[in-house]
């Protein structure tokens, strides 16, 4: 599906931290296009930049962090332009909402599921009448019976509680859900459910869905086109075939060579040595070269460019100049 | 960093550590007056009735979802918590035996111990040949500690060096030993200056300065990104060939087991269900709980997007407390529940819910809990 207007475009975003010990550069020149009903999968270590990335996407940052350049286009209008009482109003939860990383560890303990769900509904106009009989209708949706709304968070298990709070998030039918990490900490089967879950709202609803995580396995399961992200910048692009069975960058291969497989043959683990950079002082040139296998002298001098290799299949390396 | 076979199918010596039967139930709280009326106490089952072999050089992996006391059993075999019945016999070190000879503990004829008849207040000596890694890098060193620290509390609390100089010169051969290179750099830094991959590794270092004979290793990896999990996976690897550790290596992630492990016992609800070779249990596992297992984890590729995952298991894990009677399994057990339909064998839909099934020998080196093979 395309239409004219892609429901996400993002240009230039740098979102930079301000803190006591310098200026960490979290999200520094990320540009990314998502259209109605795609899914699209951010993989990345941990402190690439992954979360703020999309917090910077529905208007949370948090302080002392900023969005210092570049514009977030959401249905053809710019959000980095407006204030935060008009994201509230127009924006957030109902365009984008977001499944949280460890969400299902923050609900409420002393309200009831129902009243929590309901609560972005009554604050958006809903009676709570209203409210309340949509809340049936979202815990279905989710795999969960009405009476669940009438637990505590504390009675119910983890996979449950995900549910719920995935419920939480398609509230006001937003067009695109970003979910952060929404497996990490689940086990294997309640992981498998919840990633069915997912693929099965961007199915029916024709939703778009970004998955951000560090786990290549849980992206590829729903993501339709994958961002590869290291040190605060997007590496490489493209679908999943292109990214997955034709790595170019060789950070993406690196990491691809790193996971444990169930099947094949039982090779030695490839690791990456060393470890991401400080991102208040990313090494100059490319970030990624103090670690690459591959590395050149140009490496170390200029940043690589953002090249298109193949339709639809971008990559930033001087391997390929 | 990539060579064509790991270090897995290395020789595996005589049985170091046996455990029988081992139960760890905790009891549950009740209020006074419950405890005046007489309610029946009530249990959480975390171990109930655990049995395996652990053979040097071996790296044996208890696997299983959360909840289903994997961790439980690693800390009872360390006394960590209270042992309410069933025997691990340990076969010390000859230093350790001394000691513990001295101490008055005298080891049976084959020169084992039963790790669970020491009394706590004689168990120390024990500790330099048993040790743990555990999950969270974080959370398990004191921020306040410099590394030398760290790893020389052990030596410290165990009186392994006289002097000064002999004590940094074991920590800086084990900083050595798990490459945290050059150790010089390394020792006098806090925790939180060093990334998950290295503080896991001073976590190892700490483990093994004493020359333990056993190491339980709990999730040591599954904190740490994927691109540095590789990195300490195979330290545990090298480490095993270089000084002759054995582990137990608690996951919940059946592929990293695949990479490190020489045998996987499966645990559902505090027993083991299935035992045996781990690349066999993998590709060709037989209890049902394993097939779900199995299924449910998403090995990468794009086509997976495309279809649904079918794990076949139904429902969540019950409550310890309330164990179902017969095979724990069955409320969640496919096999059982079209058998309870009418559509399968009809034997399961009696028997499942009744018995318990043995823990039986189906092929050579392969044993399963279920009646399905009987």
């Amino acid at each position: 599906m395309v239409s004219a207007v892609p429901l996400l475009e993002i240009n230039g975003l740098r979102t930079y931290f301000y803190t006591l010990r310098g200026i960490v550069k979290a999200v520094d020149n990320v540009s990314l296009k998502l259209e109605k009903g795609e899914t699209l999968g951010i993989v990345g270590e941990s402190g690439c930049g992954k979360s703020t990335l999309a917090w910077s996407i529905i208007g949370l940052v948090p302080p002392p962090g900023k969005i210092v350049d570049g514009s977030i286009i959401i249905d053809g209008i710019d959000i980095t332009k407006m204030s935060e009482g008009e994201i509230r109003e127009k924006i957030r939860w109902k365009k984008v909402s977001m499944i949280f990383q460890g969400a299902m560890n923050a609900l409420n303990p002393v309200y009831k599921i129902r009243e929590q769900v309901a609560e972005p509904m009554i604050l958006a106009g809903y009676s709570e009448h209203e409210a309340y009989k949509r809340v049936d209708e979202l815990l279905e949706a989710v795999g969960l019976t009405p009476a669940v709304g009438d637990r505590y968070p504390h009675e119910l298990s983890g996979g449950m509680k995900q549910r719920v709070v995935i419920a939480m998030a398609l509230t006001l039918e937003p067009d695109l859900v970003i979910a952060d990490e929404p497996t990490t900490a689940l086990d294997v089967v309640v992981q498998a459910q919840i990633l069915n879950l997912l693929k099965e709202l961007q199915r029916k609803k024709k939703r778009s869905i970004i998955i951000i995580s560090h786990d290549l396995g849980a992206v590829t399961e729903l993501a339709e086109k994958i961002a590869v992200m290291y040190a605060g910048k997007i590496v490489e692009f493209g679908t999943a075939e292109q990214v997955f069975n034709n790595p170019l960058h060789p950070y993406t291969q690196a990491l691809i060579r790193a996971i444990p497989r169930l099947t094949g043959p039982v090779t030695k683990l490839e690791y990456i040595p060393g470890a991401p950079p400080d991102l208040r002082f990313p090494p100059p040139g490319c970030r990624f070269a103090p670690r690459c296998s591959k590395v050149m002298d140009i490496c170390h001098k200029e940043e690589p460019p953002m090249k298109e290799l193949e339709k639809g299949h971008f990559v930033a390396c001087h391997l390929y100049d | 960093m990539r060579g064509e076979s790991i270090v897995y199918s290395m020789e595996i010596g005589e049985k170091i550590l046996e455990v029988k039967d081992l139960k760890v139930w905790f009891p549950v709280s009740q209020s006074f007056i419950d405890n005046l009326r007489g309610k029946a106490k009530l249990f959480v089952h975390a171990v109930d009735g655990v049995s395996f072999e652990v053979h040097e050089k071996e790296t044996f992996c208890l696997v299983g979802e959360s909840g289903c006391g994997k961790t439980t059993t690693g800390k009872a075999i360390l006394r960590l918590v209270p042992v309410t019945g069933g025997s691990v016999k340990f076969k010390p070190s000859k230093s350790v035996l001394k000691d513990l000879e001295e101490r008055g503990i005298e080891p049976d004829s084959d020169g084992t111990v039963d790790l669970v008849s020491v009394p706590l207040k004689k168990f120390k000596p024990l500790r330099r040949d048993l040790q743990i890694v555990y999950q969270d890098p974080y959370g398990s060193m004191n921020p306040r500690y410099r590394i030398r620290d760290v790893i020389g509390e052990a030596i410290d609390v165990h009186k392994a060096a006289s002097t000064r100089e002999e004590k940094e010169e074991m920590i800086i051969k084990v900083l050595e030993k798990v490459k945290l290179t050059p150790a010089t750099d390394f020792i006098d830094r806090y925790p939180h200056q060093l990334s998950g991959g290295q503080r896991q590794r001073v976590a190892i270092a700490r483990a093994i300065i004493l020359n333990p004979r056993l190491v339980i290793a709990d999730e040591p990896v599954s904190m740490l990104d994927v691109s540095i999990r590789a990195e300490i996976l195979e330290l545990f690897n090298e480490l095993k060939k270089d000084i002759g550790l054995s582990y137990i290596f608690i996951t919940h992630d059946l592929a990293v087991a695949r990479y490190v492990c020489n045998r996987i016992a499966v645990m559902y609800l505090g027993k083991i269900v299935e035992m045996g070779d781990a690349r066999e249990i993998i590709a060709d596992p037989m209890h049902p709980y394993t097939k779900a297992l199995v299924a449910a984890i998403p090995d990468p590729n794009p086509e997976n997007r495309k279809k649904i995952r079918e794990v076949p298991i139904i429902g969540e894990v019950p409550n310890a407390i309330n164990i179902p009677p017969g095979c724990r399994f069955h409320p969640r057990c496919v096999y059982y529940n079209r058998a309870a339909k009418g559509e399968g064998d009809a034997r399961l839909a009696e028997k499942c819910p009744r018995d318990q099934p043995p823990f039986k020998e189906v092929k050579p080196g392969r044993r399963v809990a279920c009646w399905l093979y009987e």
